[in-house]
């Protein structure tokens, strides 16, 4: 799998590896998503793809979709119509291993507050099966600045250190797909220039970024493509540039 | 087998959680011990006919006791939303199920020993009897099962400390009945009798853990 | 989605069927009070167990027509089988309810008592209580869809475990010193009392199946409204 800042990897449990059709197909393919809860259409026929070493940002006003669409990608939510394809694996028919490739941040941060850092990630490294957890954990845990936070309770750390953390989560067990949820929420200076960092080298490595956020100018850094989503419907997608910031801003003034 | 593993995975977790907050096995043995002390002046268990009324009250500790540690149990799993984390992970919703009722049962089992024993001294009963254990522990499987599948649906709803006694207990009869009456039988030394109770223990168990093996997983799947 | 020529044949359908069992009842009343000698030994009280079986064999059909939508649900994820099953739900609540009033009417004047703790009828108590468990957790749950996935589970696990509750209750009682209990149905009945069975059970059958109808068209009523909402951006 991926090697992180230049350090040796050690085999996980995970499967050998991508088969030749696995790295041909798409990181991330959706086409005619739909969700409905009850009354309310959440998303209405949106279609993206995202392949290997691409980044992408999705912006849009609050409620317009966004988490609920990277809630269907992450498997978390069954769409109500439409496909999801993480590298030519599908719902629901292949859930276990498209779970084994996606790595997910979501608004909440996953974690057990009376446990310690450690035990957190020791936890879900025994969930997704990693053979080398200890080295993993402490590779982990220094590229998000936590090394010598380890043995805290989640409970005693700050808002930003556990999103920092629940960021460590989501990369534990070196997954092809990386969904954000507003990642950089919380974080301070440092960590909103390391989880940069992640991203970069998750594109760099072959992998892929799927990212939402309202910080317009730090969206357009990490991503090389921009998506813009409001009440349910995929509006326009563009590549990212510098311009785009303003443009960005305006629209998103506009929708509020 | 990594099934094993993550199930002793989500038991560890449960454990080391329990072990810092240590709020349910004790809210829960508490609970049991005032129950059993509560029947002993609602019912005459000192008396000739107290082993009736004894496995009675034995079984309503336990099984309020249980109520109140799957609801908390599940409750626990919302902080943070950490059950969707568990959720995004690869681990078969099946092998989660046996996980969660994994941790449940062994919860509910330490309180069972103290609330036995505790039973013991207090009625002068046999309960450390074998059969007795066999049957509790029959008893507690089957209500484990179903109140780990309900828990996690009820812990959803907005009603929940109301939901999930409400859809335990019609469900659970078989079990009451069943366990109750062959206590009974088996703490007035009546080990012949027991036999039909027993097998529609075993019957309900098999079951209803393999209906909540399937279902469980379309319960948490959105 | 049904076209308006194949809806509109239905509706014609529904409404023979609602005539007819209006025309079923009538005849089954008729002889229910006319037709059907006295018992000898209960009097005119056993008449109503005209209504409390068939009430109680909807009660169960219903339970059955749940637990199959709440499958095909969980297997298809299809609106109509909620559909179906919070209609199947709504009507055998009602018929459970009409097992258990004259049930206990019943019985008062040949038991002396409101109510024993009769196996069937004991057993659809608790169906009754789960019943009320299929609902509360409807309305508790804040997301419709999710608590159509959860009310499925309670239809799959309840429907199971209703002849396990009935097996337990029985056993209870027989395997239990117990005074002896006026059975149900007594001896062999005569043959005009198992034709105004029969005939009101096939009354029943019909009311069943045209409420059940019609039901099922309302709730999709609703939610096709409640689509139309969605589109229009109301």
């Amino acid at each position: 799998m991926m090697a992180v800042a230049g350090r040796d990897v050690a085999r996980t449990e995970t499967p050998p590896g991508p088969t030749a059709a696995a790295l041909a197909a798409p990181a991330v393919e959706a086409t005619g998503l739909t969700k409905r809860y009850g009354n309310r259409l959440a998303l209405h026929d949106v279609s993206l793809r995202v392949d290997a070493g691409e980044c992408v940002g999705i912006f849009g006003p609050n409620g317009a979709g966004k988490s609920t669409l990277l809630r269907v990608l992450s498997t978390l939510a069954r769409p109500t119509a439409g496909q999801v394809r993480c590298c030519g694996l599908e719902m629901p028919a292949q859930a276990s291993e498209m779970r084994r490739l996606v790595g997910a941040v979501g608004h909440q941060t996953y974690l057990y507050d009376d446990l310690t850092v450690w035990e957190n990630l020791d936890f879900y490294a025994r969930l997704y099966g990693l053979r080398d957890a200890g080295d993993r954990i402490r590779q982990v845990l220094d590229l998000l600045g936590l090394g010598d936070r380890a043995d805290e309770r989640v409970r005693a750390l700050s808002r930003g250190l556990q999103q920092r953390l629940a960021i460590a989560r989501a990369i534990l067990h070196r997954p092809r797909v990386l969904l954000l949820d507003e990642p950089d929420t919380g974080l301070d200076r440092e960590g909103r220039d390391r989880l940069a960092g992640i991203i970069g080298e998750q594109v760099r490595l072959g992998g892929a970024v799927v990212l939402t956020t309202h910080a317009v100018e730090f969206g357009c850094q990490v991503a090389s493509r921009v998506l813009f989503l409001d009440r349910g419907r995929l509006l326009w997608e563009r590549p990212a540039s510098g311009d785009l910031v303003d443009e960005l801003e305006r629209q998103l003034r506009r929708r509020a | 087998m990594t099934a094993a593993r993550q199930i002793y995975a989500i038991v560890r977790k449960d454990l080391l959680l329990e072990l810092r907050a240590r709020e349910q096995v004790t809210g829960m043995a508490v609970f049991a011990l005032l129950t059993l002390v509560t029947f002993n002046f609602a019912f005459d268990l000192t008396g000739a006919d107290r082993a009736a009324s004894g496995s009675g009250a034995l079984w309503v500790a336990i099984i309020f006791a249980g109520l109140l540690g799957m609801g908390r149990a599940a409750a626990i799993d919302r902080q943070q939303g950490a059950w969707e984390g568990v959720l995004l992970s690869p681990v078969d919703r099946g092998t989660i199920f046996l996980g969660k009722l994994a941790s449940a049962l062994l919860f509910i089992g330490i309180v069972e020993a103290l609330a036995m024993a505790v039973f013991a001294a207090l009625f002068s009963l046999p309960v450390l009897h074998p059969m007795v254990l066999l049957v509790v522990c029959l008893g507690t499987v089957g209500f484990g099962t179903l109140g780990t599948l309900f828990s996690v649906m009820a812990a959803t709803t907005r009603a929940r400390e109301v939901m999930l006694p409400v859809l335990l207990f019609p469900l659970s009869l078989p079990i009451v009945i069943s366990a109750v009456r062959a206590t009974t039988l088996l703490l007035t030394d009546r080990q012949a009798e027991v036999g039909p109770w027993i097998s529609l223990l075993l019957g309900f168990d098999v079951l209803f853990l393999g209906i909540s093996y399937i279902v469980f997983g379309h319960a948490v799947e959105e | 989605m049904a076209s308006v020529a194949t809806r509109r044949s239905a509706e014609t359908w529904s409404r023979a069927l609602g005539w007819l069992s209006v025309v079923l009842v009538a005849i089954s009343v008729a002889m229910i009070f006319l037709y059907a000698p006295s018992d000898r030994v209960q009097g005119a009280a056993q008449r109503i167990f005209y209504i409390h079986l068939p009430a109680a064999w909807l009660a169960y059909l219903s339970f059955f027509i749940i637990f199959v939508s709440s499958i095909a649900y969980l297997a298809r994820r299809h609106p109509r089988w909620d559909r179906l099953a919070r209609s199947a739900a709504e009507l055998g609540f009602v018929f459970t309810t009409i097992v258990l009033l004259t049930g206990s009417i019943w019985g008062r004047p040949i038991w002396g008592t409101w109510w024993t703790w009769d196996a069937r009828l004991t057993t659809t108590l608790i169906l009754w209580f789960i019943y009320l468990a299929y609902f509360m957790l409807r309305a508790y749950v804040s997301d419709p869809e999710r608590g159509a996935r959860y009310a499925a589970v309670l239809g799959i696990v309840g429907f199971v475990d209703v002849p396990i509750i009935h097996m337990s209750v029985r056993w209870w009682r027989t395997l239990h010193p117990e005074p002896i209990v006026v059975r149900a149905e007594g001896p062999a009945m005569p043959d005009t009392m198992l034709q105004t069975l029969v005939v009101t059970l096939l009354a029943f059958m019909a009311l069943y199946v045209f409420l059940l109808i019609e039901k099922y068209r309302v709730e999709r009523m609703k939610d096709e409204l409640a689509e139309l909402r969605l589109q229009h951006g109301v």
